[in-house]
């Protein structure tokens, strides 16, 4: 009788899976490093954010595939991956229109002062004080993409619509696309009003965006980051915000989450979200499928539904 | 034009203040203890009006203003200008068209994403704290989801073409068919409502659209769904909406007009599947100007005896 494919599920706690049934009816699950069949597992799946290092990988001689379930793969060691020549798939598509409908709740939020507008109506200040102060348009705006991936490419496409004029960057220029391409991130911010973070956390765009890049943006400038909080220099982005060098920023992401900057608290040019850009019944369904799929296809020996290029 | 006097209606704009009062006899209404007493005073030295959403030109005011030429509004809504007696005598009207076209429908947009994704909410989740001690819940999904507008003008369709943006198939319902789009036409508005998710009031407030949205428009929309007001408040049936959202028969609204502006029913600053709004549709810096500056165009053609730029009547 044939065993069904081992599996190692990943998931440091409080992260775990909602779909464990459907998994056993195709898999045999083990859930522990120390499992006396670590040695034998071919396939992880890793939960949420647990990280996957190299002393993770070093209690898994036979693995070659790693599935993870978020679209950051910022939590593995990837170098450790490339050099043992384990494939990594990630969420693929599942999240990115979620991703990319909140970026841009975030950004008209912020230039229209949406949720600050609602606190003062909820504090009974509209019949105490008068009109809300007036916010500033999205139409006509330069908005610089940072990162023209799965999540980029949905933003760019719904802010046509609203009239912007789109430009990005990216480790490379895509030559399918038309928008204007900037090799450096200073200069992107020079030339625009607004700043979507939606690209990769790697040592490269750690910090990639700094107090340069904001004091290259400008007073008017408007920040919005659905990617990974240390893509940006959380203390440098505070004290620009405190000191008014940049108009403002909504963040669904930051360096040490739960953990706020407690400063932000106080101002009301910023709108804050609690890392749930994608969140939304139908991407988690989404994501279900794809992480049955990519698992199916790893044992049937078929290409992958969403690899990560790990060069 | 220095002497000519213009009666602003309320304290709608500074640097429409500052214009008006450089170039004409400027009287501001509210400088007065009662309109009673501006009218006494002042009523043959008014030949223009400069009114708002807030307060316009009224069958009253037309009555004690017998000199009053021109009413140039600083809004497009009509709905508080008495526009049967204007054209009776002979009084110009103009509003501000277009130039706050984009920003009531990014607006509107935002009121979607808003309420469908919580983002109001979880903005204070996150500075209550309370992110502290778990995660924020799974909100609904906008992309894809059905739109259904009431009113297919000017402001209708820059929000249908918005919404196609997040793949929303569009539908509407206005007094007639308009030729030349893919969307869905619903001769009435139960059902639009019925065929819809997220159903926007975009269209003018007249005596016929007076409570478009009824407690039969809310039923057919139910519990899933949301109601998008940049309209006027009194497109909506308001102590009915509050009920329904109250007990859970309709599932959100993102409203930026109210009947009663500045009141807002306490009942919806206790919801969390609300995002109430004070009336902001045109509210930024450059449509404000804008606007402005197309009152100011149109008096000056006015007295100028040129066209007008945005005549209504």
């Amino acid at each position: 009788m044939d065993e069904l494919p081992l599996v190692l599920v990943h998931a440091l706690p409080p992260f775990e899976i909602s779909f464990k049934g459907r998994l056993q009816s195709r898999f045999q699950l083990i859930d522990s490093l120390d499992s006396t069949f670590a040695p034998h597992v071919s396939v992880l799946l890793c939960v949420g954010p647990s990280p996957v290092s190299s002393d993770t990988l070093r209690h898994l001689p036979s693995l070659q595939c790693i599935v993870g379930s978020s679209a950051g793969v910022d939590h593995i060691d990837l170098a450790e991956c490339r050099r043992r020549g384990i494939t990594v798939t990630n969420a693929g598509p599942s999240f990115c229109e979620d991703g990319a409908d909140f970026a841009i709740g975030l950004l008209i939020d912020v230039l229209r002062r949406i949720s600050a507008a609602d606190r003062y109506v909820r504090a009974g200040l509209w019949p105490m004080k008068g009109d809300y102060p007036l916010g500033s348009k999205l139409g006509g705006k330069r908005v610089g993409i940072v990162g023209l991936g799965n999540i980029g490419s949905e933003i760019a496409k719904r802010l046509v619509a609203f009239g912007c004029r789109i430009a990005y960057n990216s480790r490379n220029k895509k030559s399918s696309v038309s928008f204007p391409y900037y090799a450096n991130i200073c200069n992107l911010a020079a030339n625009s009003d607004i700043l979507i973070i939606c690209c990769a956390l790697t040592k490269e765009t750690h910090h990639l965006i700094n107090k340069d890049v904001m004091t290259a943006l400008g007073k008017e400038g408007v920040i919005i980051n659905v990617g990974r909080g240390a893509l940006i220099n959380e203390k440098e982005l505070v004290q620009c915000l405190e000191q008014g060098q940049i108009r403002g920023a909504g963040l669904d992401v930051f360096e040490n989450e739960p953990d706020v900057p407690k400063e932000l608290f106080e101002l009301e040019n910023v709108v804050l979200s609690p890392h749930k850009a994608i969140a939304t019944p139908e991407s988690f369904a989404s994501l279900q499928e794809l992480i049955v799929g990519n698992l199916e296809a790893f044992f049937s020996n078929k290409p992958l539904l969403s690899p990560v290029n790990l060069e | 034009m220095e002497s000519i006097g213009v009666l602003l209606t309320s304290p709608m704009n500074p640097y429409l203040e500052q214009e008006l009062g450089k170039r004409f006899k400027l009287f501001r209404f509210w400088d007065f203890p009662s309109a009673d007493d501006f009218f006494r005073e002042h009523s043959k030295s008014i030949r223009a009006v400069v009114g708002s959403s807030f307060i316009g030109a009224d069958a009253q005011m037309i009555e004690a203003l017998p000199k009053m030429e021109i009413v140039s509004s600083f809004s497009v809504g009509l709905d508080k200008i008495d526009l049967v007696r204007c054209k009776e005598k002979g009084i110009r009207v103009t509003n501000t068209p277009d130039v706050l076209t984009e920003d009531v429908a990014d607006l509107a947009l935002a009121l979607i994403l808003a309420t469908l994704r919580r983002i109001c909410e979880s903005d204070r989740y996150v500075r209550s704290g309370a992110w502290k001690r778990g995660d924020f819940k799974l909100t609904t999904k906008f992309t894809g989801k059905s739109v259904g507008i009431i009113g297919l003008g000017r402001i209708g369709s820059a929000i249908a073409k918005r919404a196609e943006g997040f793949s929303c198939p569009i539908s509407y319902h206005s007094r007639t068919e308009k030729p030349g789009t893919n969307y869905k036409y619903y001769p009435s508005v139960v059902e639009l409502a019925s065929n819809c998710q997220i159903l926007v009031v975009a269209c003018a407030l007249t005596p016929e659209t007076r409570h478009i949205i009824n407690r039969e428009v809310i039923n057919a929309l139910g519990p899933k769904g949301v109601v998008i007001n940049i309209g006027r408040g009194l497109h909506v049936d308001e102590p009915e909406l509050v009920s329904a959202l109250v007990e859970g028969r309709l599932g959100g609204a993102g409203l930026d007009v109210f009947e009663n502006e500045p009141n807002v029913p306490e009942e919806l600053l206790a919801l969390d599947n609300v995002v109430l709004l004070p009336h902001v549709g045109s509210g930024t810096v450059e449509t404000r100007k804008d606007m402005a500056d197309l009152v100011l165009g149109n008096l000056e053609a006015h007295f100028l005896n040129k066209p007008l730029l945005t005549p209504v009547v």
